[in-house]
């Protein structure tokens, strides 16, 4: 019992960096009719945000510290942030531990900016163009993008611990009643799904309640109409890019402290994220999150022992079976509508 | 000449004079000088060139005639490469009964495979063919490892069986080393060498075989395309639901253009395997289901030669940068004052080299943005710069076919 | 048939080149113009680095390349001769070897069999190199020296940490100097008990390939030798990134030990996602309880930053062994100061194995008065050498495997910097973790000159 409770607050979590994902690229898809194949290099953009704010936090002066050695038995030279110049070490210390939640600020303007740039720059000239063209040229963008990451940041994976406040793990099973230690789950893990949840209900109502979003689903349903209405549909959409990019982004901030980033975290993410917004059913949104959540639960049974013991491998492809299963039961997906990208 | 148009017989042998004298073209640069590092006149590349030309051919078959978009057909070269290199194991280290058996098992697995995903148009298909492949790698890399090797791989070893009798290729061992892939005895790497002036051309057996090969394999392609039955592909392309409307039902016929794809998929798998024999699970991973569908849309999708260019610029990045050095490029730029030399090196050196990946995003780019119909329509657009001005008066044509 | 290949900058150097614009057809036999494949005529001779530069080990592959252009400056007579200087055999002189000035080419092997092959065979027939080396994965190296024992190419191994590499897969041409799985288990299970206790219950996570299996097996064994009970072990995918669902069963599996034998990207996650389901504060059967990684690398540790605090796991070799451990690891600091005097940081566990293999690799040609590879092979096993920062070493003739002492390391708790993570708790003697050559299977066969 307290395993499969555990497996389904796992399922939860990882379905929530998918749902993010997908999310955002089906705004994409929904949207602007444009296969993305560079979403998963803005996620990983995101999560490269936070690295770049904690250099900028920790930029430091070397200090000679003669009564220590380094490798080569030189005087150690110790980095001192000029944070703690200015601020003092103790706030210093601070600011500098809260760089994951700091840099939500920092990738929010950046993120729209590159979505923007992106959109206006390249995938504007893409929209009558046919998709495998979209899928070459996004392609090519993605592989640089992260080569220019690679350049700056290596390959290596880059620790970005969570604040100090949310290391350790909340014991589930004492709130419930149950003997300690039963369930236990991480503290940043939980802050990551009830971000993923605020960060999607942000979304939901920002598309269902505002002027603007009303007018962008109707563009998605029907763009030339409102474009005959009068209404300048390519601003609303460039807009919408900078915002699907921002989801995106965000999801990589927040996940840093699950997994160190490296520059290829965005490809690793790629394909897992296009089946969700698949199997989720073309050009619905709740769709792409209900998936990612749907895959994530299933992920995470199929990772359980039992469930290994019994049929061998299983945790390797029970996505694409699943997969496989939904789209041969439901033709367009969970939730899809007729007609889109089906020819 | 062989049943096609004047215009198809001149292209098919224009591409069996490029296969013919690729050793000679592709070294371009006298051995020695400075430039040498370009030349890709060397057998593992010339057969990789080849190789995958056969691979992307059978891909823009489907993808090219019917706009169905496989994103699962390295499952296709990996189960050819697989079943090639069984037979390698099992029968006889001759290359004929790997690259027969390989064409049926990738047929049969195909057949399989299409028949489910073809319930299911547009990208619904593509990551059907996706789910398959992708379970296909990562089964052959963990559990199926008694059968591929896992991720190190399946390579022919001193203990297998290989019962044919000596002269079909059979037999454990030769003077205590495995034997070499080979055709009645002619080894796949033995070569001839022929040095003349600073330059240095070599002529490989097994580069020779699967060219012929893929000489074969285009000549269908070209069939095909001409055929009532590519005429049949490229309606469901056009339009699919009117041709249903008329009554006609074009399961038989995408199921059997599947099923060709994939019979090429795995014949280039069991050249490979051929060639060199060392198969490994990754050849299965989207990754290389993705490199066969990039291949075909920097060619010129929908075209007969494109795919063949397009896996051939591909492999030369792949080869031929990720080799370049800072060294190299000193000894380049030696002739320029030193704090020129330098700066020429930083300049260059994010391209090269652990670069080359950057070098290859930046030319899909400006190829898919500067050349809409791949290299194809480069090709094109040169002609039509140069070429005689009844051409240029000449209406757009659709793709060179 | 008796057609065969050859080197072609060998025929090129050889002054084989045909008058001006004259076609010559030559077809060379295995008796006439070269006795081996790429056999060196002219002045210089070419070695092949082939390297992971992209994918997950671009960094460990250019921390390799680093140390392989140090050895070709210190074999050419550059530098301030590294570990020339403390080598135990003393024929190489900074002239090149054999009098020949070194030259090389590089590769990448992207950690792909496939395109590893690919790099090697060009490096064959294109660039003439004599030599193949480097690789940072089990998988490539098996794949690669496969290919070096059927082009006629000595091999010698970069990081590959298998048993299988020169165990089932053994090869004529391919030599390794780097540990393997089994060491790793037979040297930290008696460290394990002393620190841990006897009693003790261990839960595996093992990466679903060849390598996790082999490492899962050693250690499995050699801790279940010292009296530990194996809980269960649980297969997790190559590609996996998010480990949570294979951690959080742990906790309540009875299990009081995790053993994490996952390497590069997989092992940083795991273990990150061990720390933050409490792992490490956790109490177990009323013992503390404990996560081990088999096999450390300094770029692994620097990836889970401050998780590895106090983890024990095992490694090659260290920067700072011989300040450690004494001078019976000579050749440490000489190597340490070279690289770090070139490079500004000290150099990795996988920096050293290959700066060690390229010199191997010299001094057997210099001995063996050729390059052809069989006397090559033959120099090399059964050689007995020290100097090279490992104390004395065997290249053991039966199975073309080093043994040598292996380092029992930990993480630290205050690290200095980005390269003081790891800090050496033991060091086990290499007649510990000696095995017999014949309990992996495979064949070596015989070594094949190529041409």
């Amino acid at each position: 019992m307290d395993a499969i409770i555990l497996q389904i607050l796992n399922g939860l979590d990882k379905g929530s960096a998918y749902a993010l994902i997908a999310l955002g690229l089906t705004l994409i898809f929904g949207t602007l009719g444009v296969v993305n194949f560079a979403h998963g290099a803005l996620f990983m953009l995101g999560a490269f945000c936070t690295v770049t704010l904690s250099r900028i936090l920790t930029l430091s002066h070397e200090v000679v510290d003669p009564t220590r050695k380094d490798f080569l038995g030189n005087p150690l030279k110790v980095d001192v942030p000029y944070i703690y110049d200015i601020f003092g070490e103790t706030t210093g210390a601070a600011i500098i531990d809260w760089a994951v939640p700091l840099s939500i600020l920092f990738a929010i303007p950046v993120m729209i900016g590159i979505g923007v740039l992106m959109e206006r720059g390249l995938i504007k000239h893409f929209y009558k163009r046919p998709h495998a063209d979209q899928i070459l040229v996004t392609f090519g963008l993605a592989i640089v993008l992260q080569e220019i990451i690679k350049y700056y940041f290596g390959a290596n994976q880059i620790p970005a611990p969570a604040p100090q406040a949310f290391v350790g793990s909340l014991d589930f099973g004492a709130i419930f009643g149950m003997e300690p230690g039963a369930i236990i789950y991480p503290y940043w893990r939980i802050v990551y799904f009830c971000f993923a949840m605020v960060l999607i209900g942000a979304v939901f109502a920002f598309l269902q309640f505002t002027t603007f979003g009303m007018v962008v689903r109707a563009g998605m349903a029907d763009r030339e109409t409102v474009g005959l209405l009068g209404i300048n549909i390519d601003r609303r959409f460039t807009i919408m890019f900078g915002i699907a990019a921002a989801v995106a982004g965000l999801a990589g901030v927040m996940y840093t402290p699950i997994n160190s980033p490296n520059y290829h975290m965005g490809m690793d993410f790629l394909v897992i994220s296009f089946v969700v917004v698949v199997v989720g059913g073309m050009g619905s949104l709740p769709g792409a999150v209900l998936a990612g959540f749907v895959l994530g639960v299933l992920e995470s049974f199929a990772s359980m022992r039992q469930v290994i013991e019994l049929l061998p491998g299983v945790n390797q492809v029970v996505i694409y079976l699943a997969a496989i299963v939904i789209l041969l039961t439901r033709p367009r997906g969970l939730l899809g509508r007729r007609g889109v990208m089906e020819d | 000449m062989f049943g096609l148009n004047k215009k198809d017989t001149s292209l098919l042998l224009i591409v069996a004079a490029l296969v013919a004298l690729a050793p000679i073209i592709l070294n371009p640069f006298p051995e020695g000088s400075g430039m040498a590092q370009f030349n890709a006149g060397y057998p593992d590349l010339m057969q990789r060139f080849v190789i995958f030309g056969i691979f992307a051919i059978g891909f823009n078959i489907l993808f090219g005639l019917t706009g169905y978009l496989s994103f699962g057909h390295a499952a296709f070269l990996g189960a050819g490469s697989y079943a090639g290199m069984w037979m390698m194991k099992l029968l006889s280290i001759n290359v004929i009964p790997a690259i027969v058996f390989s064409v049926i098992i990738a047929g049969l697995i195909s057949l399989a495979i299409g028949w489910i995903s073809l319930r299911r148009s547009g990208i619904y298909f593509s990551i059907l063919t996706l789910a398959f492949a992708q379970m296909a790698f990562a089964l052959a890399a963990s559990v199926l490892t008694p059968i591929t090797g896992g991720e190190t791989g399946l390579q022919t070893n001193l203990n297998d069986p290989r019962i044919l009798p000596g002269f079909l290729g059979g037999g454990s061992s030769v003077d205590g080393n495995i034997p070499k892939p080979s055709l009645f005895g002619i080894e796949m790497t033995s070569s001839f060498e022929v040095p003349v002036a600073g330059w240095l051309w070599t002529f490989n057996w097994g580069y020779y075989i699967c060219g012929i090969v893929m000489l074969i394999a285009f000549y269908i392609a070209i069939r095909i395309f001409r055929s009532p039955f590519g005429l049949m592909l490229k309606a469901v392309k056009s339009n699919q639901q009117r041709l249903n409307y008329t009554g006609l039902n074009t399961r038989p016929y995408m199921l059997a253009c599947f099923v060709i794809s994939g019979m090429y998929a795995g014949l280039a798998g069991g050249l490979m395997a051929a060639m060199d024999p060392q198969v490994g699970a990754e050849r299965m991973q989207w990754t290389a289901s993705g490199e066969v569908v990039l291949m075909t849309i920097l060619g010129g999708v929908g075209t007969l030669i494109g795919p063949v260019l397009g896996a051939g610029l591909i492999k030369y990045f792949e080869n031929i940068f990720s080799k370049i050095n800072d060294n190299l490029l000193h000894q380049w730029f030696a002739f320029l004052p030193d704090g020129l030399e330098d700066l020429m090196v930083t300049i260059i050196h994010p391209f090269i080299g652990k670069g080359w990946h950057l070098t290859l995003g930046l030319m899909f780019m400006a190829i898919v943005i500067f050349l809409p119909g791949g290299l194809v329509e480069g090709g094109q657009r040169l002609r039509k710069m140069f070429g005689r001005k009844s051409e240029e008066r000449a209406p757009k044509t659709t793709p060179a076919e | 048939m008796s057609i065969k290949t050859v080197s072609r900058r060998g025929v090129l150097k050889s002054g084989a080149v045909a008058g001006a614009g004259l076609a010559v057809p030559t077809i060379f036999t295995a008796s006439s113009a070269a006795a081996f494949t790429n056999e060196p005529t002219g002045s210089s001779v070419t070695l092949g680095f082939n390297v992971p530069q992209t994918g997950a080990y671009a960094d460990e592959g250019a921390d390799e390349l680093r140390a392989y252009e140090l050895a070709v400056e210190h074999l050419n007579g550059g530098g301030d001769g590294g570990m020339l200087n403390t080598f135990s055999s003393k024929v190489l002189n900074g002239s090149g070897i054999l009098g020949k000035k070194v030259e090389y080419v590089t590769g990448d092997t992207q950690t792909k069999p496939d395109a590893a092959r690919a790099a090697a065979r060009s490096m064959i027939e294109k660039d003439g190199a004599v030599m193949i080396t480097g690789g940072s994965s089990s998988g490539v190296a098996v794949a690669v020296q496969a290919l070096c024992q059927e082009a006629g190419i000595i091999f010698m191994a970069g990081l590959t940490h298998s048993n299988d590499t020169t165990g089932k897969d053994k090869k004529a041409n391919g030599f390794r100097h780097f540990f393997n799985s089994y060491m790793s288990g037979a040297a930290l299970a008696p460290i394990l008990a002393k620190n841990y206790g006897n009693d003790r219950k261990a839960y595996h996570l093992t990466a679903d390939y060849n390598w996790g299996y082999t490492t899962e097996e050693a250690v499995r064994t050699s801790t279940e030798a010292m009296g530990w009970e194996t809980v269960a072990a649980v297969k997790t995918p190559l590609a996996q990134t998010d480990f949570s669902s294979y951690v959080a069963p742990v906790l309540n599996s009875g299990a009081d030990v995790l053993v994490l034998n996952h390497y590069g990207a997989n092992m940083v996650n795991s273990l990150t996602s061990a720390v933050q389901f409490g792992l490490r504060a956790a109490e177990a059967n009323g013992k503390n309880f404990e996560i081990v990684v088999p096999l450390y690398s300094r770029l692994m540790a620097r990836g889970a930053g401050k998780n590895v605090a106090g983890i024990f796991g095992s490694t090659n070799w260290h920067w700072s062994l011989e300040n450690v451990a004494g001078a019976k690891y000579a050749g440490t600091n000489a190597f340490v100061q070279s690289f770090g005097q070139k490079y500004g940081f000290p150099p990795s566990q996988a920096a050293h194995t290959v700066y060690c293999q390229t010199l191997l690799y010299a001094d057997a040609v210099q001995r063996a008065g050729s390059f052809n590879p069989c006397a090559v092979a033959e120099a090399l096993e059964g050689f007995e050498f020290d100097g090279l920062g490992n104390g004395p070493t065997l290249y053991r003739a039966e199975d073309h495997q080093c043994f040598k002492d292996v380092l029992v390391v930990r993480g630290k708790e205050n690290p200095d910097n980005d390269f003081d993570l790891l800090e050496i708790v033991d060091v086990t003697p290499a007649a510990q973790v000696t095995y017999d050559a014949s309990i992996f299977g495979g064949e070596l066969g015989s070594c094949n000159p190529g041409a």
